[in-house]
């Protein structure tokens, strides 16, 4: 090797260096990753995946806030243990609208791809209150103070808003009703639009939460969204065919 | 003897005019060992809380969740960050014989620059702010202050290689040149998001999803594979050979490695992704570069440890390079056990689980730390002009009590990780799954108190090596070094010439 | 090379003739066995290449010789493992849930179903062999039913749930009495109907108050709870006159439940879970303890 090409070329241009090395570790990258955005069956072909309802935004934002993703995962695999555990395998097109995605790399505590109808407001309260009350083996941490803190989200229509920005396809009706739907949803006996809620996000839950009616709290937002996990896609409607990638 | 500015320490070879900036190389040190200190700590408290939950404390900044973050950045970018500014720094100016580009200040400026990011997103993990992004937890402020620091740092680098007296880059200086051209080009990418206002400090990423998914691995993969892979090799290739006195084994072995390893590498992200909704044509590539990277891997391996030859009976006396050379070792296994997890079936089986976390702590602890290590022991008396270390006895001591902190966290985390995954997985013979998730969890209880001993163990030599750089900076010996060094040469008398006027 | 290389003593290697800080580089091949293995890795990707889906394009990507896809692979391997149990799952669909109760080895099998399928989806609300939990998760291992112990009660509950929004969820509530300005009771009267209501399970200490909660609690409550508090399986309405409670049987939780009942909820688990486990769990849970 050493008459033909002499790698003393790299050794002596620093520039030369740093260009090859550039390139060198651009490809890998780019051959991976765009095709993701050209090949069409990446995301699978399935209908009621929608942008998240304006509460359940709030309460995703808290799940991350609280890095509930450094424990659960929302991405069950296409194993028999995990479809039979947590329900059917996840779909990219589930995730379509999260930015960022909340797959998450360690279980330590269930999936959480499908939670989302599995137990009731009540229990997930108590049970974020104190994990240990209804599993006594759990190792999760107790979340008793989003009870007490005031869900503070002023300006969610800007957040719709961004969301927007980066592609979720929220409409201007929406983001004029953000602040008004987010109420909205924690309070079923209230005087609101709940039918305009429930047509613009199909399948939102509407409830109070927490059991603290009338006050909207960081607890209503976050059960809100955990509620909704899972539950857009029927999977009643699709066969394995329909979702090759 | 009296202090030794290392402002002035002119290179012994007749360089008279080059003074090199080891201000900022002390400040980064120095660092380094805080740092260090800091991330053990926090990792024995979510080591702990794991074990007994009631840690958590019920306050919003002390529950897991949050501490988590604050560990893995703590360990990766400040210990392990100021580790590779500090000693990138001193081995780019001794191997061109030219001091830092762009005078002290801007220097300076590197240093507090990069201690405010630090600063700064570790404040906001406690606050609950951050991007969920593993290993790219800071939001879009701090993300912006970095990029700032960083390509201060490139500057500093390049302009420095580019002043070099020696007609050759040396090998370390590929390594560290990669390391940060890499680092700059994942972190830009993997986190171009739009702030909800510019007062506040939620913002959403552009990519989502499967996208996302891949965008983040293809960073989170390569922060271990730039940032504590190449980086880090950028250390052995100064200190191995420097502390062992020999040539490095192969000159040709570090050219194919260094290509391969970093060309390689880049592919190998989606082994993060197996099974998962990412599509399978990626998952195989992912799978594939990573079985490749073995090899490439084992190249520095091999550089390192064959260093050695001629100089092994080094270790016994030596307590230093033993560091290194462990260091090296841990290096070894990781990137073999790395192949191993890719392969999809073994996958499968690990991940989720505690054996990535086993993984990730025998290339973080063994590898990561004992190097940093060695480096710092290695650099403290030659920063501060002493002779020798205050007590190369302690040395040792946090060498094996270490050591053993390492066997005892990564031995449970691989029975707890195969444990766990064949719980999750496991069939009665009618055919139903046998226990429940909650069941799984209890039964990772002794594991995770076995796993924070290991942690309190490594924490303790971290604390050893605190008091040793103390006193050696404080110009103190104790009286083992003696005993210890008989065998060998004394100092390495080129590094400590005697004050200059 | 530079011509001021020169000969390792230890290695009789010769360097490279750099120096950089006084190191310097041996010109030592590559080790043979690590090039070999690097082949055989290459070689190993190269086959693997060619058999899986792997090679992107713009529109489409190389699918690969076998023609592998992980979720057609899931699907196989779980018909696979229906298949084997394939005897017991038909004739758990196929039976009625009375015969399933009266055939050994269906009864075996639907026990060992509705065990693991309870211990996931159940467990975290009615507890681990369903002792309940406090915070109003009844205990499914007594001869207590809120909605009857029959086979059939039993079913619907889990098919359908508690006071959820499926359309078949049994939804009785219990109304609220001591709240809001138009309260149907006073917190007096609270007191005293909660009295009643302690000496049904024979623990009043206050006749008084008592003997004024009797037509109190003959009036509001009797409709659903009957006259003396044997209950109402059809309205879920629970029995008052036993020493078992759902949401407590202190005083105090029984005026806060008639100040502003629980009225818990249970979700339906038809969408979630198969009509075989479904049936599974109904036998586990009816063997529990009092299946009626
Ligand atoms: C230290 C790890 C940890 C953290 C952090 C954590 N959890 Fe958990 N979580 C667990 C464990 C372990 C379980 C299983 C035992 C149990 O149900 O408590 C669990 C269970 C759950 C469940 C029930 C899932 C099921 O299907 O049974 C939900 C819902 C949940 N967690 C939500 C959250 C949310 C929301 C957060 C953040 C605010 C969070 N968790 C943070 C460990 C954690
Ligand atoms: C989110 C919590 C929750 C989960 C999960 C849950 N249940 Fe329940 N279940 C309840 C509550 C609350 C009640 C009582 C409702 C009431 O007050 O009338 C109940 C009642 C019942 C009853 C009626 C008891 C009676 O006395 O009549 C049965 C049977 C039952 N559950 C079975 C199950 C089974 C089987 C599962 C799992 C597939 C399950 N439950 C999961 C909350 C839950
Ligand atoms: C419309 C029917 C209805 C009426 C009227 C009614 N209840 Fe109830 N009651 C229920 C139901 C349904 C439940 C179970 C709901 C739940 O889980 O909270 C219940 C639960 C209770 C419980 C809790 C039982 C336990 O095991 O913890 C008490 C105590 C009780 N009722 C007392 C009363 C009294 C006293 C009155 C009258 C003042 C009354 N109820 C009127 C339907 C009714
Ligand atoms: C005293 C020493 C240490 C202890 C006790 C410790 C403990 C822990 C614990 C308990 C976790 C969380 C595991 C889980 O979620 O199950 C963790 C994660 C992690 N630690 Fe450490 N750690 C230590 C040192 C280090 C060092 C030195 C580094 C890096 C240089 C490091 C890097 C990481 C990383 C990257 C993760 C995340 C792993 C993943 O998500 O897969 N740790 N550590
Ligand atoms: C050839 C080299 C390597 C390969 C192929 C490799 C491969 C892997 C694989 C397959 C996983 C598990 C992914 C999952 O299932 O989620 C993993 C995780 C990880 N590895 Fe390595 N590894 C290598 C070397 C290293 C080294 C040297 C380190 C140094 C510290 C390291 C740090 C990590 C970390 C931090 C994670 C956890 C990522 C997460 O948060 O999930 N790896 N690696
Ligand atoms: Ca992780
Ligand atoms: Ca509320
Ligand atoms: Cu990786």
């Amino acid at each position: 090797m050493a008459k033909k090409f002499s790698h003393a070329l790299f050794e002596k241009n620093v520039i030369l260096l740093a260009l090859a090395t550039l390139v060198t570790v651009s490809i890998g990258g780019l051959v991976e990753i765009v095709p993701l955005y050209t090949i069409k069956s990446t995301i699978e072909p399935v209908k009621g995946v929608r942008p998240y309802s304006p509460l359940e935004l709030a309460g995703r934002a808290i799940y991350i806030r609280e890095g509930c993703y450094n424990c659960h995962s929302q991405m069950i695999r296409p194993f028999r243990d995990e479809v039979e555990r947590y329900g059917p395998y996840s779909l990219a097109a589930e995730s379509i609208y999260d930015h960022p995605f909340q797959w998450g790399s360690k279980r330590t505590g269930p999936d959480l791809a499908r939670v989302g109808g599995k137990y009731s407001n009540a229990w997930h309260v108590q049970h974020l209150i104190d994990p240990r009350s209804v599993e006594p083996g759990s190792v999760m941490p107790a979340y008793g103070f989003l009870l007490r803190r005031k869900l503070e989200m002023r300006n969610i229509a800007r957040h719709l808003e961004v969301n927007r920005t980066v592609g979720v396809p929220y409409t201007p009706d929406m983001i004029a009703a953000a602040y008004a739907d987010m109420v909205a949803q924690a309070d079923p006996e209230g005087d609101h639009d709940h039918d305009g809620l429930l047509k613009r996000y199909p399948k939102a839950m509407v409830a109070d939460f927490d059991s603290k009616p009338g006050d909207l709290t960081e607890m209503d937002a976050l059960v809100a969204y955990l509620q909704i996990l899972g539950r857009m896609v029927d999977f009643k409607k699709y066969t394995v065919r329909d979702l090759q990638q | 003897m009296t202090a030794v500015t290392a402002e002035s320490l002119a290179l012994a070879k007749g360089d008279e005019n080059v003074t090199y900036n080891m201000t900022v190389v002390r400040q980064f040190t120095l660092a380094t060992a805080f740092w260090g200190v800091a991330a053990f700590l926090v990792g024995v408290v979510i080591a702990l809380q794991l074990a007994f939950p009631i840690l958590n404390l019920d306050l919003p900044w002390t529950t897991f969740g949050r501490l988590r973050p604050l560990h893995t950045s703590a360990a990766i970018f400040a210990f392990g960050g100021n580790a590779l500014l500090a000693t990138s720094l001193y081995v780019v100016q001794r191997t061109c014989r030219a001091p830092l580009w762009g005078g002290p200040s801007l220097a300076s400026f590197l240093f507090w620059g990069y201690q405010v990011f630090i600063v700064l997103a570790g404040t906001g993990y406690l606050m609950g702010v951050t991007q969920s992004k593993e290993y790219a937890e800071p939001e879009w402020y701090v993300d912006l202050w970095l990029t700032l620091v960083w390509v201060i740092y490139l500057l500093i680098f390049v302009g420095t290689l580019m002043r070099r007296k020696e007609p050759h880059i040396y090998v370390a200086n590929w390594f560290y040149l990669a390391f940060i051209l890499t680092v700059a080009m994942l972190h830009v990418v993997n986190n171009l998001t739009v702030p909800v206002s510019w007062t506040g400090v939620k913002s959403y990423i552009l990519w989502s999803g499967v996208q996302d998914a891949l965008t983040q691995w293809w960073y989170g993969h390569n922060a271990v594979g730039f940032f504590l892979t190449a980086g880090f090799l950028g250390i052995m290739y100064y200190f191995v050979p420097k502390r062992a006195e020999r040539p490095v084994y192969s000159y040709r072995l570090s050219i194919i490695h260094f290509w391969s390893l970093i060309f390689l590498y880049i592919w190998a992200g989606p082994h993060h992704l197996h099974y998962t909704a990412l599509p399978d044509w990626a998952q195989s590539l992912g799978m594939m570069f990573s079985v490749m990277l073995w090899m490439p891997s084992w190249g520095g391996m091999i550089n390192g440890l064959m260093t050695l030859s001629g100089a092994w009976d080094k270790l016994r006396t030596d307590p230093v390079l033993r560091f290194l050379v462990a260091a090296v070792g841990f290096y070894g296994m990781s990137t073999f056990e790395g192949p191993v997890m890719s392969i999809k079936p073994v996958n499968a089986l690990s991940h989720y689980t505690d054996w990535t976390i086993g993984h990730v702590h025998s290339g973080a602890l063994g590898w990561v730390a004992f190097i940093s290590f060695g480096a710092l022991y290695f650099l403290v008396p030659k920063l501060w002009g002493r002779r020798e270390l205050f007590s190369l006895k302690l040395v040792s001591y946090h060498f094996w009590i270490a050591t053993i902190g390492i066997v005892l966290y990564i031995t449970a985390m691989w029975i707890s990780g195969i444990m766990q995954g064949l719980m999750w997985r496991a069939y009665n013979d009618l055919g139903f799954l046998q226990y429940s998730f909650v069941e799984t969890v209890e039964a990772m209880h002794p594991y995770y108190v076995i796993r924070a001993l290991g942690g309190i163990l490594f924490l303790v030599g971290a604390l050893l090596m605190i008091y040793n750089i103390y006193r050696t900076i404080r110009g103190d010996y104790a009286d083992d070094r003696v005993a210890l060094f008989e065998t060998n040469a004394p100092v390495d008398s080129g590094q400590v010439p005697p004050a200059t006027a | 090379m530079p011509s001021n290389t020169e000969k390792d003593a230890y290695s009789g290697q010769a360097t490279t003739g750099h120096e950089w800080d006084g190191i310097k580089e041996l010109d030592t091949p590559l080790p043979r066995w690590w090039l070999w293995v690097l082949y055989a890795t290459i070689a190993w990707s190269f086959v693997y290449f060619v058999l899986y889906p792997a090679i992107p394009g713009l529109t489409s990507y190389s699918k690969g010789v076998l023609g592998y896809s992980s979720r057609v692979e899931v699907g196989n391997k779980i018909a696979a493992a229906r298949a084997e149990q394939g005897r017991f799952r038909d004739g758990i669909r196929q039976s009625p849930l009375a015969e399933i109760r009266t055939d050994d080895q269906l009864l075996r099998f639907a026990l060992a179903g509705g065990k693991a399928a309870f211990a996931d989806n159940c467990a975290p609300c009615h507890g681990v062999g369903g002792v309940g939990n406090p915070g109003g998760y009844p205990s499914l291992a007594d001869d207590a039913w809120i909605w009857g112990g029959s086979l059939e009660d039993i079913e619907r509950t889990i098919l359908y749930g508690v006071r959820n929004d499926h359309e078949d969820s049994r939804s009785s509530q219990m109304p609220i009495f001591g709240r809001g300005e138009d309260a149907v009771l006073t917190p007096d009267q609270i007191a005293d109907v909660a009295e009643f209501v302690l000496s049904m399970s024979k623990r009043s200490k206050n006749a008084e108050a008592m003997k004024r909660g009797a037509p109190l609690y003959k009036e509001n409550c009797a409709s659903c709870h009957g006259p003396t508090g044997k209950g109402d399986s059809e309205q879920g309405a629970p029995r008052l006159n036993d020493a078992i409670w759902i949401h407590g049987g202190s005083r105090e939780a029984i005026i806060a439940q008639i100040t502003r009942p629980k009225n818990g909820t249970m979700p339906a688990w038809s969408g979630r879970l198969d009509t075989e486990t479904i049936k599974m769990l109904t036998v586990y849970v009816h063997a529990l303890g009092g299946g009626q």
